[in-house]
């Protein structure tokens, strides 16, 4: 255990496990999946149960796991699991629960190709499983897209304060390229994980198994047969919702003060178009870049507002064009909005992005 | 004769658990799950675990189980309360922490669960109702509906060439390493109740001292499902249910 920072080179999927680590989570559960089992791996390794006192296990699927994080979840844990796209397909009912249960949890989905068995190689398609829904019933999820092997380590802490601010679960939604790609990182100080005391003061509602000194008892369910009551259910949960969308929208922009045109990229891919911006700013073209980092709640106003001042805008996704929704609702079709995508777990290249953009924008200069 | 004489005569032999709360119960008249949740709040009340215990509900009749018992409760996807269970009590180790789960839930959807937290040796109690039949769907084939048995999905009676055999899920159990204590009990008679009482006992002292995975199945009547009457659910059992799964410890390491 560190009480300091450090300064480290690894990968996206190992600082995940020292991110959990270092923030105090309680436990992590995670099934071996391809490109993401470095997560596991790593915790493993480090046996935090021997110093934070992290419980770590391996369970025997994704379908197991994410109700173990359901069942941390409802004592008050600060919990966690993490796979990769056809795993977290399979994580999809025990998330609707959480979400129904309005729990905290962390889910981190590494991202490769699909749909089906698909590729180990990096993808962005799952952007409308994580941001639309994914599971059944009316949720959402808080979708934070790393770009950087040090969002990876700061999105953990980030995650988790959201999701017990609002009661609701976050998830990290990587590509495949952040998870495998090795950087230099900054590691908090460790974080001691919650006390007992801490987590009924915090968390009120949680299932500590106290019920007699509590003086009453806590269930956490999602089942309610009374259309009225599920119905003031499902209007709570829309409101913590709105407060969410109002409160945490989170973006970057770069170049945008003088942009004629837009690109809106997420995770790797926005790194990937910065380069290509670099390309067609020396060609004397004014592009700028949106990189949502909240994916929900999306960054609508702010694609909105910069929208209407330019010509046109393109969005570089490794999909078939999922994120390119959000950014026309945005804009509510007032401006050109364009795809270009590579999928099969191709990632794209600026020179290709440069093209896309001259062939979606003929007349840019 | 009056409950009030009763009481005055002394022969109170059984009283409501002070943990078994007024709310009125959604079960059928018959059904085994109200003595069943009655045996569990008196055996939590007796080791005083009131303020240590933490309750994993089912997807099926028992799904309100946390309705009637006045512990802290989750109610688990359908066939998850193993997984559920088994983070609960790492993360709350000094929890008595029990799974709830009827054959459906268990015995089908959740098998993987159950086998795998078994396997682990999660320090758990799973107490399963067997009743060979959906209740709360409405009486479908259950993967212990016996050979024969006739149900809503399979109304000529449970045929092995289409709808293969009985599972049986306590015999699977005895051979992983991680069960420290199966058992088989029923609750038809004043004598099987008070077996049963015992064997939840012993369930939740092992989950207490850590030796591993306890089982303990209740083969139970569905008398509104087998569209039966009590009386004659109770016959049923005793001449159909308990031959296909004979009563008694199956595996004890403790007494062994």
């Amino acid at each position: 255990m560190s009480d300091r920072e450090e300064v480290r080179l690894m990968k996206g999927n190992e600082a995940i496990a020292h991110a959990a680590i270092r923030y105090g989570v309680d436990g992590y559960f995670g099934y071996p999946i391809t490109p993401q089992s470095e997560i596991l791996e790593t915790l493993e390794e480090l046996m935090p149960w021997e110093t934070t006192g992290m419980v770590v296990l391996q369970a025997e699927s994704e379908v197991a796991a994410i109700n173990m994080v359901y069942g941390g979840a409802c004592t008050g844990k600060a919990v966690m699991t993490s796979s990769s796209s056809p795993g977290v397909s399979l994580k999809q009912e025990g998330i609707s629960y959480i979400a129904a249960a309005e729990l905290p949890a962390l889910i981190v989905n590494v991202m490769r190709g699909g749909p089906g068995l698909g590729t180990i190689q990096p993808s962005q398609g799952d952007y409308f499983q994580a941001c639309k829904g994914g599971g059944h019933g009316d949720y959402h999820l808080i979708v934070l897209a790393p770009a950087t092997v040090q969002e990876m380590v700061d999105f953990v802490a980030l995650g988790f304060d959201l999701a017990f601010k609002y009661n609701n679960p976050a998830m990290i939604l990587a590509d495949g390229v952040v998870g495998q790609m090795m950087e230099k990182v900054v590691l908090p100080p460790q974080r001691p994980r919650r006390t007992p005391e801490q987590i009924a003061e915090q968390c009120p509602w949680a299932v500590t198994g106290h019920a007699a000194s509590r003086g009453k008892r806590n269930v956490v369910t999602t089942l309610e047969l009374e259309p009225n009551k599920m119905e003031v259910n499902n209007l709570r949960f829309q409101k913590t919702y709105d407060e969410i969308e109002k409160n945490e929208v989170r973006y970057q922009e770069y170049f945008t003060d003088d942009a004629d045109y837009l690109i809106v990229a997420f995770g790797s891919v926005a790194r990937i178009c910065l380069k290509a911006i670099e390309i067609l700013r020396e060609q004397g073209i004014k592009v700028g870049l949106i990189r949502p980092i909240t994916l929900w709640p999306f960054p609508k106003k702010a694609i909105h507002d910069l929208g209407q001042r330019t010509k046109g805008i393109l969005t570089v996704e490794l999909n078939a064009g999922q994120m390119v929704e959000d950014v026309r609702l945005a804009v509510e079709c007032k401006v050109p909005v364009a795809h270009f995508g590579r999928m099969g777990g191709i990632v794209v290249n600026p020179n290709e992005v440069v093209d896309a953009f001259h062939k979606q924008f003929p007349d840019a200069k | 004769m009056t409950k009030e004489e009763i009481k005055k005569n002394g022969t109170v032999v059984a009283s409501k658990p002070s943990l078994l709360n007024d709310n009125l119960m959604h079960y059928c008249p018959g059904c085994s799950h109200g003595v069943v949740h009655g045996l569990v709040a008196e055996v939590l009340e007796d080791m005083g675990l009131a303020d240590k215990a933490i309750g994993v509900a089912p997807v099926g009749c028992a799904v309100f189980a946390y309705n009637y018992i006045d512990i802290d409760w989750i109610e688990a996807a359908h066939g998850r309360a193993p997984a559920v269970a088994t983070a609960a009590k790492r993360l709350n180790p000094e929890c008595m922490v029990f799974t709830y789960q009827g054959d459906g839930d268990l015995a089908a959807i959740g098998t993987a669960e159950a086998i795998h937290a078994a396997n682990r040796g999660e320090n758990i109690t799973i107490i399963f109702i067997n009743n060979g039949i959906y209740g709360m769907t409405g009486g479908q084939m259950a993967p212990t509906t016996l050979e024969g048995q006739k149900t809503a999905t399979c109304p000529y009676g449970r045929r092995p060439d289409l709808n293969g055999y009985p599972l049986k899920m306590s015999d699977l159990m005895i051979q992983l390493d991680g069960t420290c204590y199966v058992t088989r009990q029923a609750v038809d008679t004043p004598a099987n109740t008070k077996k049963a009482k015992k064997a939840i006992r012993k369930a939740f002292e092992n989950s207490m001292a850590k030796r591993g995975t306890s089982v303990v199945e209740i083969v139970a009547t569905c008398n509104s499902g087998w569209k039966m009457s009590p009386v004659k659910a109770n016959e049923w059992l005793n001449e159909n249910m308990t031959a296909k799964y004979p009563l008694g410890d199956m595996k004890d390491v403790v007494n062994s």
